[in-house]
Formats: structure tokens, sequence, C-alpha cells
């Protein structure tokens, strides 16, 4: 009782001030020479609140943690408050964290192969420490192998050290198009799902919820199409690492209200500076594509040096990820939307998709090359990237530059290395 | 008043100057070891060469840097990295250039080149491990109590070479002591440890595409062992320009000309 009390005191009185306070404060030292968002700080304050929140919703609302390809709308009509393991991991490499965290899986036995998401999760796991105070204890796992099979490992890991249920969500991968054996593969699995959801939350599911949610996650992932689609405009009026940092909502609030509502606020701001050809650059001479997942510990690095040479980068793969597949979102018909939005995303598919994705959005933001950044993490990203990118230099004329490094964890990137590749392919550029 | 232009190439183990005048002609040419202290070493080079071709500072017009340390130097009116100046300071000797092999002592560096547009295509670059670098023959020759030209000419004076089937520097070592006291040729296992750079290099080499002219600079150019068995690889003749080191800090000053116009 006194739980639940203190949990909804803290959502509708404090956290409102919260991020009104949030709002107004000044932010931290802007990257040199950008132009900061406003929004920055709104952004700011809801990820605070998200967390801050989490730490007082167990007991008061079963918590999920949540791979960020699952189909979370299938939670939310039965109110799991979700946390994404991956998000936070990211999070944690910002804060260069990353390095440390997987040494304490590592000492535990957990091979250096890994990805360093994972491993980053279960160094907090054992040792306690993250950026954010302290994670929520999930009643649920919910995992796809949508983005990759390490997922599994890793939740299986999970279940057994916090005796809970996994909930799997199987996605066969799509070596041509989508078979009508595969959907009907996931549409019974759907309704599984919801059975055992029903379970565990002890919550009658209700299809009215459902479709609420679909619509609004759709709404959501349409505005974040309208947000990545300001970047189209020479000069853009951000750079992909601003939108990188935008990235939380959309992954890890998708089908919520705040959601929506705050990229209405980002939205708004670039729109703005479109219309006023404002750019974060004093001159735009190059434009480029970004491909796989961001380097989180050295955002600010990067941005700075690319700057320094004119140059932007406008675009990515990875944003696009969860803009890619809304043609499949039919809110009236919400399992077979889930299915197949879900089921078709970048990582589920092909290599010929992944080409001519990259292809298409090339030629959308007007690029003159593409940075591949090939993650020891990530090998479902970075598998393919040599021959990918052979392909675009050759039959295509798109020149584009191969960088070694890791998403979050910066003991495996190699700093005067990867200035010396920037920089001599901005100036084969010029 | 001549116009004099200056490239210097700030490199992990050896600093180069080269100096030019207008016509592109090479006025003087420095390498000194880098030591601990890239600034000090530039200036040092920089002053060699000035006094070589008889000149002072305040006669050069425009200094371009390079290398790893290229954003040291202030008195530089530019940094550009070495992929792009090896490539211009190659051309100037071979200008049909199309692919460039560099290997210095702690990198290397596999290039395409397009000679009409004089652009760097398409480069691949290994830094992260010593094998395929001048350091890997260097600790290999260090361990067998050799020096370089006798490990160069043996290796050349060899007819087979034993397969190193290592790829890290250290496990290579070991091995290669474990031919020795088997009492293997050592004629056999330094053409094989040359054999092991260019099976390092040549992956790279692939990926940016094998054209000639293929010309290769670095310091591991002035090895005839190791540019007679890429010939023999890549089955084409392999250019190696006069002081193959010195290409990255030429083609700095070449784009000091070029850019002070
Ligand atoms: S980064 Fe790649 S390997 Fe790691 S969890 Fe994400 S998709 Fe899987």
């Amino acid at each position: 009782m006194f739980g639940q009390v203190r949990y909804w005191a803290l959502k509708e009185l404090f956290i409102p001030l919260l991020r009104t306070y949030e709002a107004k404060r000044r932010g931290s030292r802007p990257r040199k020479g950008s132009l900061p968002l406003s929004s920055n700080r709104v952004l700011k304050g809801l990820i605070m609140s998200h967390y801050y929140l989490g730490r007082y919703a167990k007991g008061v609302l079963p918590v999920a943690w949540v791979t960020s390809g699952a189909p979370v709308e299938l939670l939310r009509p039965f109110g799991f408050y979700t946390i994404y393991p991956e998000n936070h991991s990211a999070l944690c490499a910002a804060q260069k964290m990353g390095g440390g965290l997987c040494l304490v899986a590592e000492e535990r036995g957990y091979s250096k192969d890994l990805c360093s998401y994972a491993k980053i999760d279960l160094g907090v796991f054992f040792s306690g420490r993250t950026p954010v105070g302290r994670l929520p204890k999930p009643d649920l796992l919910f995992a796809s192998n949508n983005i990759c099979g390490t997922v599994l490992y890793w939740y299986r890991v999970l279940s057994k050290e916090y005796s809970i249920p996994l909930i799997v969500f199987d996605t066969p991968f799509n070596y041509g198009p989508l078979r009508q054996e595969d959907l009907d593969y996931m549409l019974d699995q759907i309704e599984e799902i919801i059975e055992k959801l029903q379970r565990i939350s002890k919550r009658e599911f209700r299809m009215e919820r459902l479709i609420k949610t679909m619509r609004l996650s759709k709404a959501t992932c349409e505005l974040w199409q309208e947000i990545l689609n300001t970047m189209k405009q020479i000069p853009a009026p951000a750079t992909i690492f601003d939108i990188f940092s935008h990235m939380l909502p959309i992954v890890s609030l998708r089908g919520l209200r705040s959601a929506h509502s705050y990229y209405q606020v980002l939205y708004w701001e670039l729109l703005q500076r479109v219309r006023d050809k404002v750019s974060p650059l004093s001159e735009e001479r190059i434009r480029l594509l970004w491909d796989n997942i961001a380097i989180w510990y050295k955002m600010r690095d990067l941005s700075e040096l690319m700057m320094r040479h004119k140059a932007n980068l406008v675009g990515a793969t990875y944003t696009n990820a969860w803009a890619e597949t809304i043609v499949h979102m039919d809110p009236t018909r919400p399992f077979e939307s889930l299915a197949k939005a879900y089921s078709l995303v970048i990582l589920n598919n092909n290599l010929y998709h992944r080409l001519e994705l990259i292809r298409k959005l090339a030629t959308e933001f007007k690029v003159n090359g593409v940075i591949m950044h090939s993650a020891r993490s990530c090998k479902p990203y970075s598998l393919g990237q040599y021959d990918i990118k052979r392909i675009l230099q050759e039959r295509y004329n798109l020149p584009c530059l191969i960088l070694e490094g890791d998403i979050a964890d910066e003991r495996y990137y190699s700093d005067e290395g990867n200035k010396t590749r920037i920089e001599a392919f901005l100036e084969s550029l010029i | 008043m001549k116009r004099v232009f200056g490239g210097i190439d700030i490199g992990s183990l050896t600093t180069k100057v080269v100096l030019i005048d207008e016509k592109m002609s090479i006025l003087s040419g420095q390498i000194i070891y880098t030591g601990y202290d890239g600034i000090h070493a530039a200036h040092e080079a920089l002053e060699r060469a000035l006094s070589e071709a008889r000149l002072k500072q305040e006669e050069i017009q425009g200094i371009v840097a390079t290398g790893y340390g290229r954003h040291l130097l202030d008195f530089a009116h530019k940094a550009v990295t070495e992929i792009t100046c090896h490539a211009l300071g190659a051309l100037y000797y071979y200008p049909n250039l199309r692919t460039l092999l560099d290997i210095g002592g702690q990198d290397s560096k596999a290039i395409g080149v397009d000679p009409g547009s004089r652009r760097v295509t398409n480069f691949r670059m290994n830094d992260k491990c010593a094998a395929g670098t001048g350091r890997f023959l260097e600790v290999m020759a260090e361990r067998l109590r050799l020096d370089m030209e006798r490990m160069i000419q043996l290796a050349l004076d060899a007819k087979e070479a034993l397969e190193i089937s290592s790829l890290c520097t250290v496990f290579a070592e070991t091995e290669v002591v474990s031919m020795v006291a088997q009492g293997k040729p050592i004629g056999e296992i330094l053409r094989g440890l040359h054999m092991a750079v260019i099976n390092r290099v040549y992956p790279m080499l692939r990926d940016v595409g094998i054209k000639p002219d293929v010309v290769m600079t670095g310091g591991v150019a002035k090895n005839k062992a190791i540019v007679r068995l890429l010939e023999e690889r890549l089955k084409l003749k392999v250019f190696v320009p006069p002081d193959p080191q010195l290409t990255g800090a030429l083609g700095a000053a070449l784009i000091a000309m070029n850019t002070s116009d």
C-alpha cells in the first residue's frame, strides 16, 4: 500500500516538477562548435524520470526487462514497467563505464568476445554499479531473436539468476520475402504470449487496449520518421550524434504517451531549424551516412572531428530501424502487424536487403559517402559489411569507409588509427 | 626569391622532412628518430633540412604536416593524413600509380589511387598488429641476432620458404625459435618470415584492388627481399621510389605548394 502511494505520488507530483526543472536548467558543456538542441534538456528530464520512477515501480507494477526488438506493445495493456538493458548499457557506455563493467563480467568467466551490451548488463548485475542509481528487479524477461541470437543466451542467464520467467518471440530469418508459414508461426506465438502475460500480470487481456497502444506506437514511429526526414534538408538541422542521443524514447518508451509527446517537442525544434536554414556546422561540405550501432563512448570526439572537417553525418541505418517497418503497422490488425513489423527489421533480413536499404538512404539523404562501423560486439550487424562496401564502391560508385570499433566497450577502439582513417576518407571526398 | 615548401611527416618511429621549390625539385630530405617528443623532432629535422639546403625558415612559403603527430605542429599551415600524402608523393615518381603499399615501422596501409583525378579511392590500414609491419622483421632479426642486411640477403638467397603459420608476432617468434632448434635451414626460415609479412598485407591489397602500377613506400620498401617476394606473389612489377621513407613528407610538401597558390 505504502509503495503504491509513494509510486503514484512520485509519478504525478514529483516527476512533473523534476522535468520542468530539468527543462529550465542550463545544459552541460556543449560539444565544441556544436549547436545543442534545447530539446536536450527536456530529454534529460524524461530519461531521469524514467529511471528514477523505475526504482519505485517494483511491487507496484509488474516489471519487465525487454530487448530492443521485442514487440513491447503486447506488454503495455498489462501495465508492465519496462526497462531496456541494451539502452541502459549504452547509457553506461556514454558515461565511459563500459570497459569497467565488461571487465566485471569477464572476471566471472564470460567471454571477451560476447556483445558488450550483454557484458555490461551482467557487469551491472554482479557489481550493482549503474549511473542511474538502481534498476528495478524484473518479474519477467521478454526477448526476441529478431536482432540477434545473443539476447537469448543473455536473457537465459538473467532468467536463471533472478529465477523469473523468460518469454521469447521467435522470428524466422528472412532469406527472401516473408513466408505465410512463418507468419502463421508468429501469430500462434503471440496468442501464447498473451496467455502467459495474463497469468504473470494477473490481469485480463483487453483487445481495445492493445489497439490503442498500437495507434500510439505507430504515431510515435511516424513522428520519428519525420524527425529523421528533417535531416534530408541541406544543410541538415542537426547531426546524427544528436539523433542518436534522442533514441531512448523510441526504443524504451515505444507505445507510451510520453515518447510521443517528447518527439513533438523535438520535431518542432528541428522544423524551426529547417525553416531558418540553421545548421550546427559553419559550412556543410560533406554529407555522410552511418551504418551500424553508435559508438556510444566516442560521440563527442567523433562529432567534433566531423565538424572540424565540415562534414556531417545526416542519416543512419540504425536510427532508421525504428521507422523502417511502419508500413506494416495496421492498428486494426494488431497481431499481424506486430508479426510483420518485428520480423521484417533490418537485422532479421538478408544482406541484399541491407545493400538496397543503404543505397536508398544514400540517395534520399544525398550523401557523398558511407561510414560503416564494424562493431566487434554486434556480429549480425557487422557481418557482410566488407561485401556491401565493395559492391557499393564498385557498382554504385559510393565511397565507403569501414571503421573498426565497438558499441560500448572503449577498450576496443583505436583512437589514433580511426582518426587517421576518418580524416583520410574525408580528404578523399573533398 | 625562390619559393620553398615543406612537408613534415611525424611518424611513431621516425620524423621526416622534405623541402621542395616551386618547380617541384627536391631541395633536401631528412630522417631522424622521433623519440618521445614529436614537436622537438620536427623542429630538429626541419632545421637540418634547412641547413642542408642553405635556407632559413622564413623562406618557406608553406608547410604541411602529416603522420600520426600531424596535429602537434602549430607552425604547419595544414595537417593532412599520411594516406593522402603517400599517394601524392608516390604519384610524383609514378604518374600511373594505381595501387600503393606503404609498410612503416608500426603500421601498414594499402591504398587505391585514381591517377587521372590524383585521388585516393580506397584504402585499408592495419594498426592493430605488428605482423605485417617493419616491427615484425626487426623483432625476428633481434631474436636471431642478425643484422637486417644479412637477414635480407639470406632470405633472397634461399630457394624455398618455410611456412610460418602464426599470424601473431609473439607466436611466430616461438615458431621460428623451434625451427632453428630443429636445425631447419636459416635462409628458408628467413624467406618464410618475409613471406609471412606479405601474406599479412596481401588481403588488404586485394581488398583495395591490385592494379598496375604498383608502388611500395615506407621504410620496409628498402627491403629487397620483401619487394622481390611481393612481385612474385602479385606477378607484377613493384616500383620503389628513391628514399621510400620520405614519400609521405614529399607528398605533404607538394600539398603545401598546391594550396599556397
Ligand atoms: S548489439 Fe548486436 S549482438 Fe548485442 S544485443 Fe544488440 S543486436 Fe544483439
